[in-house]
């Protein structure tokens, strides 16, 4: 049976933000979160913001966010009334397809963004979020 | 009683509750009332042991448990405890 996961409306000004932000970071990954809202069967990202990355060591395979930074959004989501809706990362010089590592730590519900940054810039863009067996399946970006 | 922080992608679990209020005298008493109220919540919080999964970390205010005495920290009614998933990957 199919995922019933809902396609993602990614605004322009996010999915920019998303992809310049993994093209100035390239050769190193970069991380962040995305907000919106849940509309008509859509999940609609209005918003995207960038994160540092902590990782301690090498950051052209590895990203991570600080517990504060959590925390920080969460407060932001609910200041600002949006539903904080998942995280993005790059990939460079890799397939935007969640790794071993990506899968260890996702959280249900929560959509996970990969830019895949080639030298040349963006190359492409996918949506995974984790069913209910802790498998990644795709999202439909509209 | 002590206020507990529903992170957004465990909201699915508690009904769409941000907050989580119960009596407990230290996080893990906090954490399975939870769990005890939430039933759905539970795999994703603690593992077949009855551990806290590596991927969950938790803050008493703006400490980080495992700087204090992990889920064995004590709380009292005034502290609010939020529960933060980890955010971590890379390529491969």
């Amino acid at each position: 049976m199919s995922h019933q996961f809902l396609p993602l409306e990614i605004h322009t000004s996010a999915m920019n933000d998303m992809k310049g932000h993994g093209e100035e970071a390239f050769p190193n990954e970069c991380c962040g979160f995305f907000y919106g809202e849940e509309k008509n069967g859509v999940r609609v990202v209005s918003f995207a913001k960038r994160i540092e990355n902590v990782k301690e060591g090498d950051q052209r395979r590895r990203f991570e966010i600080s517990g504060k930074d959590y925390m920080k959004a969460e407060r932001f989501a609910t200041k600002e009334g949006l539903t904080l809706l998942g995280i993005y990362h790059s990939h460079p010089l890799h397939p935007a397809i969640p790794s071993e590592h990506d899968l260890a730590v996702a959280m249900p519900w929560f959509s996970y963004v990969i830019v895949s940054v080639e030298k040349e810039g963006v190359d492409h863009v996918r949506s995974w979020q984790l069913s209910t067996e802790r498998q990644f399946k795709e999202e439909i970006i509209k | 009683m002590a206020t507990l922080i529903i992170p957004t992608p465990l909201r699915k679990f508690t009904d769409g509750k941000s907050v989580f209020e119960a009596s407990a005298s230290d996080v893990r008493g906090l954490l399975k009332a939870l769990s005890t109220s939430h039933e759905g919540v539970q795999k994703h919080l603690f593992d077949e042991a009855g551990e806290l999964r590596s991927f969950i970390r938790v803050y008493v205010g703006d400490e980080d448990i495992n700087e204090l005495e992990g889920a064995d920290t004590k709380i009292d009614d005034r502290d609010e405890v939020s529960i933060i998933p980890a955010i971590a990957g890379g390529s491969k």
